[in-house]
């Protein structure tokens, strides 16, 4: 009995939350690794990207709450997906237009190009700011827990409560859908090919007549929908504030470094390896050496390796030592 | 002469331009701002050396800057002896451990193969280091912030004059600067802005929680100046003569005595903190113009030249017998050490050390706005790109409120239109700054005062 509960324990606080943050890293990081892989540059504008396109979709939940439509059960944001997916993509292509393509014509090196994308970063910032200002806001609505603690604690009888909450399975059933599609797309059409081929030798590409024009605006659609639905899910588990989304940037380059850049299956990966080491190493274990060990060999601290502090911390430092010993990911990335 | 016409027209520019401030809006933001141009301009002249010199890429100066800022209160705040009582052994305790540890890796790592039990003995070392370092710090850090943690609850400093902090903040930034260097120099560039820009993440976080060494996210306030205080002088009967003589104009305007005592001490306090400001652009200016004579000397040095080979054409530098790895990592540290006097500066200047503050916005991209704008490669562009740049992030709301009301003039002014711009004014500035940076890099790449160097 306890060790289930300290199963229960670890599956509460560490593996659902774990898995939940972890597949909003995982959409952000494919988005940073597409871009880098196919663009050539790394998007310092990520977050911000994502931020906009959670912003629209936020703006269109206000408007279909009061026409008085909603899902039901599921938060009436899912509804507002798709139309914040047009809008986002529609301004990453016209940020395309105005300001990267210039430079990928010309074949300027990574760096300016990295250089132009702070530029687009402080603008997004800006445009979502002044549209819908620097707070803190929540837009979920609908059911919020599909297992209370106490429900769970009534129906298996444990003393160990466990919580889902709707997002989080929402999360995790989302990405998978999206990351399935996204691999069957890129490895069986033959537009998911051309797109391989296209990062992977941009000249023999251009030779066996692969159009770069329409790749790279098919890479800008993917990115849209990956950033909203990565945007969205994610301020829908916790909540909006650009300030937060700006600096998610960091764990999702993280994620996608660690996992390879370059590589959509590392990215994928690698958003884990971050969410799951994160909160591995800042949780408290006391209580789950309580249910493990015999009485006498309690422990009386508190058995966290970092205090929670150091959260963001701990994923920049398996960067460092990802870049020290393995400079191209785990899964083999691009070498750099 | 001609050749610097086009430099010295922009600084003229620059310098006019906070004249007005001082004349339309008031001469103590036209000196703050002053102040913080010139810090910005030391920041702009360290990540100029390192990109404009050798072409290295450095997201990590707000870690440099935070590093700066915790110089000037280790330097300048005295020490809290019963912290030291009850914990200082301790600590000192564990800074040998940690020494322990580095060397013994270093000699792990020159006397055994590349091998599997190599990196098994590193892990170990590490492992085991750190959870001695736990059990040691543990209880000691606990009494330490224990020690009325209302007032101190940290170790506290050395007690000198802040003004020592400068010089050693240049040695904690350059110290950082030197483990990263060794760590990331060797990634490709973009990859390297995404490291270092991670790293100085990562120095905020220990600065923000370890309360012990600077209170963290607590604050220190309070920090001594190397200034004259405003109420000292507000008592100083040569500065009361001084006030009188400069405003006689003014002051014989009023004709009761009465009336004209109260309108001394009313100048007397205003010009107080607008003497106090110019005290610190004094010295900050002497900083500025010590650091542009030492960079400009090492630019049209064979130094110099060796930097901007590698620059251009490492391979063939390395070809010449240039040693590549150890240039760049001298450059880096040099750099970040410039970044870390600024980081002192700017603590000192506002007298308080508030790591919270800490953005990568403000600290990190706002700065390499700054060189990409003013002109990378040449110092006066670096310097000028702090200045233009700080201008604009203070004065865009003012612009974009006398923006927003020229354009909305037609709306009443109860318009929820017009409102919400109005209430959005403060992030104008991003706005000005991105669309500033986009056009610069699009149609003048090399800044508003591009590299020139010519070689007689």
């Amino acid at each position: 009995m306890d060790y289930l509960n300290a199963i229960i324990l670890l599956l509460n606080y560490i593996f659902v939350p774990a898995l939940a943050y972890g597949s909003q890293l995982a959409l952000g990081a494919i988005f940073v690794t597409l871009i880098y892989g196919i663009l050539r540059f790394a998007n310092f504008a990520t977050g911000d990207m994502m931020s906009f396109g959670t912003m629209v979709a936020i703006l269109f939940t206000w408007y279909f709450q009061s026409l008085g439509i909603s899902l039901g059960v599921l938060p009436t944001a899912l509804l507002a997906i798709p139309l914040a997916v047009v809008f986002m993509i529609l301004y990453m292509l016209t940020i395309d237009k105005f300001v990267f393509s210039y430079y990928r014509i010309k074949k300027s090196p990574p760096v300016q190009l990295a250089m132009v994308s702070i530029g687009v970063m402080f603008v997004t910032q800006a445009i979502v700011r002044i549209i819908i200002g620097p707070f803190d806001r929540r837009f979920f609505d609908g059911e919020k827990f599909i297992i209370k603690a106490n429900q769970f604690k009534e129906m298996t009888g444990l003393n160990e409560g466990l919580t889902i909450k709707s997002t989080q399975v929402l999360t995790i059933f989302l990405t998978i859908i999206v990351v399935s599609i996204l691999f069957w797309f890129l490895n069986k059409t033959k537009t998911g090919k051309s797109m391989r081929a296209y990062s992977d030798n941009e000249d023999l590409a251009l030779l066996s007549g692969i159009d770069p024009k329409r790749v790279v605006m098919i890479t800008w659609m993917i990115a849209g929908i990956l950033a909203t639905i990565g945007g969205v899910l994610y301020g829908l588990d916790k909540s909006f504030k650009p300030f937060t989304y700006f600096n998610n940037m960091l764990p999702i380059f993280a994620a996608a470094i660690v996992g390879g850049i370059g590589n959509p299956f590392g990215a994928f990966l690698g958003g884990y390896v971050i969410a799951f080491s994160e909160i591995f190493l800042t949780y408290a274990y006391k209580k789950f050496f309580m249910y493990v060990l015999p009485e006498s060999m309690e422990p009386n601290s508190l058995i966290q390796l970092l205090s929670t502090d150091y959260k963001f911390a701990v994923s920049f430092s398996i960067l460092v030592i990802v870049l020290l010993f393995r400079p191209s990911g785990i899964f083999k990335g691009k070498i750099l | 002469m001609k050749q610097y016409a086009n430099v010295i027209t922009a600084y003229a520019i620059m310098i006019g331009l906070i004249i007005l401030v001082g004349i339309f809006q008031s001469w103590n933001i036209a000196f703050s701002i002053f102040n913080l141009c010139l810090i910005s301009a030391v920041m702009t002249m360290g990540a100029n050396i390192q990109w404009g010199y050798a072409g290295l890429i450095n997201f990590g100066i707000m870690g440099y800057t935070a590093l700066g800022g915790l110089a000037a209160v280790l330097v300048s705040v005295p020490p809290v002896r019963e912290a030291w009582q009850v914990g200082g052994l301790s600590m000192l305790f564990c800074i040998f451990i940690i020494v322990l540890i580095v060397f013994s890796i270093r000699y792990v790592l020159k006397n055994f193969q590349k091998s599997k039990k190599k990196n098994i003995y590193i892990a170990s070392i590490i492992v085991i280091g750190l959870i001695i370092l736990r059990i040691v710090s543990g209880p000691a850090i606990h009494s330490i912030e224990a020690v009325e943690p209302a007032k101190t609850g940290f170790l506290g400093g050395l007690g000198l004059p802040i003004i020592f902090s400068w010089i050693v903040g240049a040695f904690f930034a350059g110290g950082l600067a030197y483990i990263i260097g060794k760590v990331a120099l060797g990634l490709r560039a973009d990859y390297l802005a995404i490291a270092t820009l991670l790293i100085s993440e990562i120095v905020i976080a220990v600065i923000k929680h370890e309360d012990w060494l600077a209170r963290g996210v607590k604050n220190v306030i309070g920090l001594k100046r190397p200034v004259p205080y405003e109420v000292n002088l507000q008592s100083e009967q040569w500065f009361i003569d001084l006030v009188a003589k400069w405003n006689r104009g003014v002051l014989d305007l009023i004709s009761t005595a009465e009336g004209k005592q109260a309108a001394l001490s009313q100048l007397v306090i205003e010009s107080s903190s607008v003497f106090v400001k110019i005290c610190y652009s004094g010295l900050f200016l002497t900083v500025v113009v010590i650091l542009l004579i030492i960079t400009q000397k090492a630019l049209y040095s064979p130094w110099g030249r060796m930097m901007r080979a590698i620059r251009d054409n490492e391979e063939a530098a390395n070809a010449m017998g240039k040693n590549v790895v150890k240039q760049h990592l001298l450059i880096f540290i040099l750099g970040s050490a410039i970044v870390g006097i600024a980081g002192a500066m700017m603590v000192t200047h506002d007298g308080l050390f508030t790591p919270g503050s800490y953005r990568p916005m403000r600290y990190t991209f706002l700065i390499w706005v700054m060189v990409i704008v003013g002109g990378s490669g040449n110092n006066f562009g670096a310097i000028l790109g702090g200045f233009a740049v700080w201008f604009l992030w203070i004065e865009a709301a003012p612009i974009a409120l006398f923006l927003i009301n020229l354009f909305t003039s037609g709306l009443a002014d109860t318009n929820a239109f017009k409102l919400h711009l109005i209430d959005s004014v403060p992030y104008f500035r991003f706005l000005m700054m991105g669309i500033g940076l986009l056009l610069i890099m699009r149609y003048r790449p090399k800044g508003i005062l591009p590299e020139k160097i010519n070689i007689k």
